[in-house]
């Protein structure tokens, strides 16, 4: 996860935001500052307030409390048009009746451009966005990936300060999403724009952003790379929202331990005094499968011998379902490489041993009950 | 913890973030109050101005009036007696001949039973109040100073009324039988109307979407044809077929068809395609896979038929039935000509303004006559509302089957019903062509010598062409400025609920009240719009309103189909929403755009109701000349010319179906792939 283009200038600030729909909160105190040249995603559940983020970023729906300051200026009451900024719709938005040519054509008019700069504008947008002999064609001609495309030429097409995009690969099948997800990601390298993405798939905001904003019920979860979001949850819900978790109910014990059931296992640090009632969680993939009798050497193991109840072939991995009744674990998820299994001759209905890595072994709050 | 439970109180103190308004939003906000000044001054204030005449009466205040009377030699005694001492010492005038209208006058010599305008006996009379009024020959006097005046002369004293408010109109409505009467004739015809259009339509409507019946294209061309006339074209066929010299008259066993009889067919014509296209609507959008589930249930076809077709189409036949009968309750053109002695509300509207100029009164029918409308124009927005939300994006067209035996029956029916409207049609055209009905049925043209007869003439032809152009032009550009403007503008939510609501009052508005309603707004010489009356352009400012809600909701509904971010892109990219609107919104629109002005151009060739009270000498109407010439019993021309309102309109349909497909093709060639 490269961040070559974005320096340490903050270019938007956001600054005590709130948004309020009648007696709805839809954001509530959102702070958040974005670099210059940054890629950000919004990443949350449906209806956690993303897009209204968005829109108020763009001043399309003012929010209802707090500033927005976009390089250096504060816009916070700025109507779109007097804001820097190009965005592209989940709809594409794409002017029906007119040509590729004019929708990209469109914003570059009315502002001194003689009708040859703007003819070359166009021609090298279509250039950049892959599709330079489709001007002639009006929208409805082009698939959904094209469509997206054009959209995305007509929103840089004036040099915008600031890219937003709401949901733009979501209504696209899944072979070109992740086709497109690259190009729009490389063509933000090139061109260096600080841009705001929303989306509601933690893959495209994992392999897209410099940063991800992970958002819930109309606030921000954490803030932090793909890999910080990803290694280091701040709490149960990104832990659980992005990628898989195993959840198990288990008390503090002497600082850096875990009691889940009748074992203790040692575990990556945090907070919580002893005793306290906790949510230990680990990722199916930092799950270490030994074979059956298998005693491990240090002191702190984490082994725990388990019934391989049931195996599911995912392609590149196997995804194994771990019983442990003696040891109050119940349903234990973990993904094994092909070779692990073929090396330690794993079968369904056989014991086996698996390590929980100490550092992988993380510690949550536990979520009121529901 | 979800920031839905949280509470607002957490909000941080201090103002709200309040946006700074752009150029657009300026302009669209100016666009629309612009817009809605025009229904405010087109709709509201009119109504307004009429509501309160109904409340306006007049009276003579015989107090506010003192008398001397002289003897012989014209020596005053200095007795002075009051009008109220007088009156009631003579007699001479009942209480209710005391209200009276804004025009009426009243006569003082009956107050002297010994008065005699040769005698030499002197009279004074003066105002006990300032203000107080009353006429020697055309000079008024209304300053309380006594005059002296010769018999003669006091034989030309007429007091004048004092205009004051109260409900006595209405008390003068309900006690008099001739009046109050028609509200009782008014709904019974307009239900039976009601009853057999819904009734003939929803079967028209049901072989049209159910059967495998053949020529279906043509029974629907048929069904809206008398959309293209006006309503009393009708009433015109009737009298050739069952009037006095009717051919069939026999049919009729003695019955007239003045009356209630002709009232109801000829309202079954004129709005059978009213009806026709809502059923026809709400059965195409029912659901089909209702009807493999019933017959996979083996449910009888009379069963499926009222456990299925029933409630999927009743919001389409209680809509239509409103729609009807609010059609036929506020008709005038029918009633006026085929009524003979029944009499129904908006001819007696018609009546009380242009025959006895009693202004009062007819706003007093009018306020009548819209209680039902607007009581049937609610409902049927309601039942409209429930309609649409049923819809569901899954459902499947429903296929009928062939099947010999009712595609028949129902190939027999629609022939009969579209003998009914075709015939009527038919009979008008002959009958316009023929020299002499029934004596000499040679054809000639000598009908159409317009020019020769009462009523306009065939500049009354070309100003109804006028009047459409310009209705169908302007009235297109206001209507879907307007509605772009409500649609698609930012925040101002409390304004754009108002346009709307003003948008749909028209809808509920009968065009006689609208017309009566002109009179005293625009009639009105201190009104600084005082100079349209009686020009072309209140006809045309009339029709725009009196047609505004359907062609208002028609551009709705074209815009709401427009991606709703069409503005935010446009804004993100600094252009003016004008541009936007131009280059866009409007050719994408176009096909709405062409059936607004259509259906107003045809509207305002076929309208009577508004513009019978607003047309003068040099603005007379094709429509309003079919009236007329009926009325000075020239019948034969009045067919005439309501059959050249029917092949105009069908030729502007005709242009219309031209451009949508043929300069749609061209400029809508992104529509196919
Ligand atoms: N105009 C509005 N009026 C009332 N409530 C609204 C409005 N717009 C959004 N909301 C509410 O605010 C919340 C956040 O909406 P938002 O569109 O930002 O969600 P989102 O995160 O973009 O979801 P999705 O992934 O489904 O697009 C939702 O609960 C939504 O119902
Ligand atoms: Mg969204």
């Amino acid at each position: 996860m490269t961040q070559e283009n974005a320096s340490s200038e903050i270019y938007l600030s956001i600054d005590n935001l709130w948004k309020v729909f009648g007696s709805f909160i839809a954001l509530k105190d959102i702070t958040l500052d974005i670099n210059e040249g940054e890629f950000v995603c919004f990443l949350g559940p449906s209806g956690c307030g993303k897009t209204t983020l968005l829109r108020a970023i763009a001043g399309l729906d003012l929010q209802t409390k707090g500033t927005v300051m976009q390089d250096g200026k504060d816009v916070s009451n700025l109507p779109p048009s007097e804001r820097d900024f190009g965005i592209v719709f989940q709809s594409y938005a794409l002017f029906p009746n007119l040509t590729i040519n004019k929708n990209i054509a469109f914003g570059l008019e009315n502002a001194g451009r003689s009708k040859l700069e703007i003819t070359d504008r166009v021609r090298e947008l279509l250039q950049l966005v892959g599709l330079p002999d489709q001007g002639q064609k009006y929208p409805a001609q082009l698939s959904g990936g094209q469509q997206q495309r054009i959209a995305l030429a007509r929103a840089i097409a004036t040099n915008p300060g600031l890219l937003l995009l709401d949901e733009p690969l979501s209504a696209l099948d899944a072979k070109v999403r992740v086709h497109l997800r690259h190009e729009i990601k490389e063509l933000q390298r090139k061109l260096g724009v600080t841009t705001v993405m929303v989306t509601h798939d933690q893959e495209e905001a994992l392999s897209m952003a410099d940063r991800i904003v992970v958002m819930n019920h109309g606030i921000i979860e954490q803030v932090g790379s793909p890999t910080e979001i990803y290694r280091e949850p701040a709490n149960l819900f990104v832990a659980d929202f992005i990628g898989e978790m195993n959840q198990i109910k288990s008390t503090v014990l002497n600082g850096s331990r875990l009691s889940i059931g009748e074992t203790t296992f040692a575990c990556h640090s945090h907070n919580f005094d002893d005793d306290m009632l906790v949510v230990a969680a680990i990722r199916p993939e930092d799950i270490i499968p030994h074979e059956e009798g298998y005693v491990s050497d240090a002191e702190n193991g984490n082994c725990i011998e388990v019934l391989l109840q049931e195996m599911e072939f995912l392609g590149s991995f196997w995804r194994c379902h771990l019983q442990n009744n003696k040891f109050g674990i119940s349903g234990l998820m973990a993904d094994f490489s092909i070779n692990a299994i073929r090396r330690l001759k794993l079968l369904k209905g056989k014991d086996m041993v698996i390590e929980l890595p100490a550092d992988r072994l993380m510690a949550f709050d536990r979520p009121e009950v529901d | 913890m979800p920031a839905s439970s949280a509470n607002l109180s957490e909000l941080p103190a201090g103002p709200n973030v309040k946006g700074k308004l752009s150029r657009d939003d300026l302009i669209m906000r100016g666009g629309m109050a612009v817009i809605a000044l025009y229904l405010i001054v087109t709709l509201a204030l009119p109504l307004y101005t009429m509501l309160s005449k109904s409340f306006s009466t007049y009276q003579f205040q015989l107090s506010q009036y003192e008398f001397q009377v002289s003897d012989e030699d014209g020596i005053f005694d200095g007795t002075i007696v009051s009008g109220t001492d007088l009156n009631n010492k003579t007699g001479a005038y009942e209480l209710t001949d005391l209200s009276t209208g804004s025009d009426g006058r009243l006569g003082v010599t009956a107050f002297f039973l010994d008065f005699s305008f040769r005698s030499p006996v002197h009279y004074q009379l003066r105002n006990t109040v300032e203000g107080g009024r009353f006429l020697v020959g055309s000079t008024l006097y209304d300053d309380t100073q006594w005059l002296e005046l010769d018999s003669n002369t006091f034989r030309r004293v007429q007091l004048r009324p004092v205009q004051a408010r109260g409900i006595d109109n209405f008390i003068n409505y309900f006690s008099t039988p001739a009046l109050f009467n028609s509200i009782k004739n008014s709904l019974w015809i307009s239900l039976l109307s009601t009853l057999v259009t819904v009734s003939l339509a929803f079967w028209f409507a049901y072989a049209l979407n159910r059967s495998c019946m053949r020529f279906k294209g043509l029974f629907r061309l048929i069904a809206m044809a008398p959309i293209l006339v006006p309503s009393l074209l009708p009433g015109i066929a009737l009298v050739y077929l069952f009037g006095n010299q009717g051919m069939l008259k026999e049919l009729l066993f003695g019955a007239s068809i003045y009356g209630p009889i002709g009232i109801v067919i000829g309202s079954v014509f004129f709005t059978f395609p009213h009806a026709f296209l809502i059923i026809t609507t709400a059965l195409a959008i029912s659901d089909g896979r209702l009807y493999e589930a019933a017959s996979s249930l083996r449910a009888s076809p009379w069963r499926t038929f009222w456990t299925v077709t029933i409630p999927g189409a009743r919001y389409g036949l209680i809509s239509a039935a409103f729609v009807v009968f609010n059609l036929v309750i506020t008709d005038f053109g029918l009633p006026k000509v085929i009524g003979g002695q029944f009499n129904v509300l908006a001819v007696d509207i018609y009546k009380q303004v242009i025959g006895q100029q009693n202004f009062e009164m007819g706003a007093v029918v009018s306020v009548i006559l819209i209680i039902p409308a607007i009581f049937a124009f609610i409902i049927d927005r309601l039942v409209q509302s429930k309609q649409i939300s049923s819809l569901t994006a899954r459902s499947v067209p429903y296929q009928p089957k062939p099947d010999r035996r009712t595609d028949a029956i129902f190939l027999i029916y629609c022939s009969f019903v579209g003998l009914f409207i075709i015939g009527m049609l038919a009979v008008c055209q002959f009958a316009a062509l023929v020299k002499f009905w029934p004596y000499d049925l040679s054809l000639s043209l000598n009908n159409y010598q317009f020019d020769k007869m009462d009523g306009g003439g065939w500049g009354a032809y070309f100003n109804s062409i006028k009047l459409g152009l310009l209705t169908a032009v302007a009235g297109t550009a206001i209507v879907f400025f307007g509605a772009y403007l409500v649609e698609k503008s930012n925040g101002f939510f409390l304004g754009r609920a108002a346009f709307q609501m003003i948008a749909m009052l028209p809808m509920a508005i009968p065009g006689m009240v609208l017309g009566l309603a002109y009179i005293f707004f625009f009639n009105n010489p201190s009104n600084p719009l005082h100079a349209i009356y009686g020009t072309m352009a209140i006809l045309v400012v009339c029709t725009v309103t009196h047609f505004y809600t359907v062609s208002h909701l028609t551009a709705v509904t074209a815009l709401k189909q427009m991606d709703r971010e069409f503005e935010s892109v446009s804004a993100s990219l600094k252009q003016p929403t004008l541009k936007l609107f131009s280059r866009v919104t409007v050719p994408v629109c176009l096909p709405s755009v062409l059936d607004i002005s259509i259906y107003l151009f045809i509207n305002a060739m076929t309208t009577v109701s508004a513009v019978v009270f607003l047309y003068s000498p040099k603005t007379a109407l094709a429509s309003i000349a079919v009236l007329n010439m009926d009325d000075a019993g020239d019948i034969a021309p009045a067919a005439a010319m309501g059959m050249m309102i029917f092949y105009t309109n069908a030729a502007a349909r005709i242009i219309h179906l031209f451009i949508s497909k043929g300069v749609l093709a061209r400029t809508q060639a992104w529509r196919t792939r």
